[in-house]
């Protein structure tokens, strides 16, 4: 990690409702640049509103999302997008009646409004970033199939695939191992701890034999509140976080 | 064979179909059809501007409108609203009470001709109208939806009602409009009369010039890269949105062009009909070019467009023949072609070829590869079909 390490994201009283819920509820979280952090915590904890919140899915009712000196909220997802944030689902989505190379050259950024899309046109640049995005997640051999066809593994690879080719400076990942074998988790650690040397990353993430093996720092969310922030081992013998999420 | 439509990809097979349905209209139909016929034939061809209108829309963007009548009506009364000025001259409507007005506005007591007529006195004026007044109302009508986020069935239930609300506005303001009657009794177009024989040739020619001209239009639309983030969008639109596109600009774009499509498609057929309705504007016109589309392919331009003068030629032969059966024959042909062929005349071509190539130009490798897709198919056999397409033709790159 770089010293003096950069704020990149400062999310500041994020509070949001539904219906008189609190799922989030006055959480403050700091993210540095070239930081990898992941958010644990029981169902319902609020850990996916927060992502929500952050991408502009859902509008929050209070705080603010500071990234790097812009207000996202009250920004629509794709400026949000523009500004450097891409967000991952749980479920993969992908574009499965299109090519995985259609799939990466969909979210290239570049003529990303309508007359632009109209005149795109796909150069050897275009090609070159979207072979070596590919062969970075493993799909470089894939590219002519449609992404339907692909494993439910290689679907969440496409779209972290997706994600990269934005050169986003902050990615969001809800629960990317969900549904994964043993193979693919470790392939994925390492795929996140490659691509978190020049971006941060902010990861939902239940498996903890997981976490432990990309995380360096975690944040435990309860009730739609921080419960705990720190070191993996310090937040493991947590007494409190014990007691509300690991201990069952 | 494989290998030679490989290196081609799809674009030269594309050509080809497009060149043999350019040949069945411009040579073909000509040479076996009277001026009579031709007339009828160019009526129905005023459709198929509506049904690639509702490729694009519906077939690509996910966007069910059930009243692209709207914006046919709208093409064909700017058009019929020229032709009826022109035919209104205070001579030849000398025995009125308000000569030099049209008739219907005569017999509804209106004594001058409303301003927002006036305009349509200009050939010019009225060529523009006739593009501009649908797409702003599609702009706006698909600014107010779309940036809500309305879509699906909602969107199909609110287009109904306007298609619905328009025809009522129409037969209500029956002194402005022409009413339940419509606009008629027209002949002549900038002095030249279009009900003789060569005329009606020239008018069938202009029409079917227009209508290859939207098709590649629409066609070049479709393969560029506005053409992926529409599939994208009918796929998962909220992976779109998260790309960093504004999703409701590209619908917006699309509802607009397929508003402009159905606008030439409705002044062509005012012009061919010499006539036009509020019926031509309703929802029963409306669901009826839904049908056609669904026929014809809702994912091919080529595919609808066949499909709507195939299927408008078909009634008017068996129509005749069997009156009180048509209706029935027409409702099976729909249930047949959307149990059985998914994606209409356009699938059920493409699954000809992929049966042609099987055993004309298959391989071992291209026979793994099919049996591989099929296993591995998605939804069953329309995916499997998808697959086999794209793995024989090969042509993405």
């Amino acid at each position: 990690m770089v010293a003096n390490a950069q704020l990149l994201l400062s999310i500041e009283d994020l509070a949001v409702s539904f219906d008189g819920f609190r799922a989030v509820d006055g959480i403050n979280l700091y993210l540095n640049e070239g930081e990898l952090r992941v958010i644990i915590g029981p169902n319902g904890a609020g850990k996916t509103a927060l992502l929500d919140l952050v991408c502009g899915k859902t509008r929050a009712t209070g705080g603010s999302i500071l990234f790097r000196d812009k207000q996202l909220r009250g920004m629509t997802e794709n400026q949000i997008v523009h500004a450097g944030v891409g967000r991952k689902f749980q479920a993969p989505s992908i574009y499965e009646s299109l090519s995985v190379f259609e799939n990466l050259e969909l979210t290239y950024p570049k003529g990303r409004n309508v007359i632009g899309s109209l005149f795109f046109r796909r150069t050897s640049e275009v090609e070159e970033r979207i072979q070596a995005t590919a062969d970075m997640v493993g799909l470089g051999d894939r590219l002519e199939d449609l992404a339907g066809l692909l494993s439910h593994g290689q679907k969440q690879w496409l779209e972290i695939a997706m994600l990269l080719i934005q050169d986003p400076q902050l990615l969001m990942l809800d629960e990317p191992v969900a549904g994964m074998s043993q193979a693919e988790r470790q392939q994925t650690a390492e795929l996140l701890n490659r691509i978190s040397q020049d971006r941060s990353v902010l990861i939902i993430e239940h498996d903890m034999k997981f976490v432990e093996q990309i995380a360096s720092k975690v944040t435990v969310l309860d009730q739609g509140k921080v419960l705990a922030e720190g070191n993996i081992d310090r937040v493991k013998n947590d007494e409190r976080v014990i007691e509300r999420y690991l201990g069952h | 064979m494989t290998t030679i439509l490989r290196l081609l990809g799809g674009r030269l097979e594309w050509l080809i179909c497009l060149g043999v349905f350019a040949a069945l209209l411009l040579v073909v139909l000509p040479l076996a059809f009277n001026g009579y016929f031709l007339n009828l034939l160019g009526r129905y061809l005023a459709l198929a501007f509506v049904a690639i209108g509702l490729v694009m829309c519906w077939g690509y963007g996910g966007m069910l409108s059930l009243g692209q009548g709207v914006f046919f009506g709208l093409g064909g009364y700017a058009m019929a609203m020229f032709l009826k000025l022109e035919a209104s001259t205070p001579e030849a409507t000398a025995r009125q009470s308000t000569p030099g007005i049209p008739d219907f506005m005569d017999w509804n007591q209106l004594t001058a001709l409303p301003w927002w007529w006036e305009p349509f006195n200009s050939f010019s004026f009225t060529l523009a109208a006739l593009l501009l007044i649908p797409a702003a109302v599609a702009y706006v009508f698909g600014y107010a939806l779309f940036k809500r986020r309305v879509s699906g069935v909602y969107f199909a239930i609110v287009t109904l009602s306007l298609a619905a609300a328009m025809s009522i506005l129409i037969v209500g303001q029956q002194g402005y409009t022409g009413g339940a009657n419509g606009i008629t009794d027209f002949q002549t177009l900038l002095g030249w009369d279009i009900t003789t024989d060569s005329a009606r040739y020239v008018i069938y020619y202009i029409c079917v010039f227009l209508l290859l001209g939207c098709i590649l239009l629409g066609q070049w639309i479709l393969s560029s890269r506005a053409g992926r983030v529409l599939i994208a969008v009918r796929d998962e639109e909220n992976r779109v949105r998260f790309s960093g596109y504004s999703v409701e600009d590209f619908k917006i774009f699309v509802f607009m062009v397929a508003a402009v499509f159905s606008a030439i498609g409705g002044a062509m057929y005012a012009l061919q009909a010499s006539f036009i309705s509020p019926s031509q504007v309703g929802i029963g016109l409306s669901v009826e070019l839904v049908v056609l589309c669904a026929v014809g392919g809702r994912f091919s331009l080529l595919g609808a467009a066949f499909g709507a003068l195939l299927i408008k030629t078909a009634e008017m032969y068996l129509s005749d023949l069997f009156p009180q059966l048509w209706t029935i024959l027409f409702g099976l042909i729909l249930l047949v072609v959307v149990l059985a062929f998914p994606k209409g005349l356009a699938g059920l071509y493409e699954l000809t070829r992929d049966y042609a190539l099987a055993h004309f130009g298959s391989s071992q490798s291209d026979a793994a590869v099919e049996e591989h897709a099929d296993k591995r198919s998605l939804h069953g056999r329309e995916e499997g079909f998808l697959v086999r397409a794209k793995r024989i033709l090969g042509g993405i790159r």
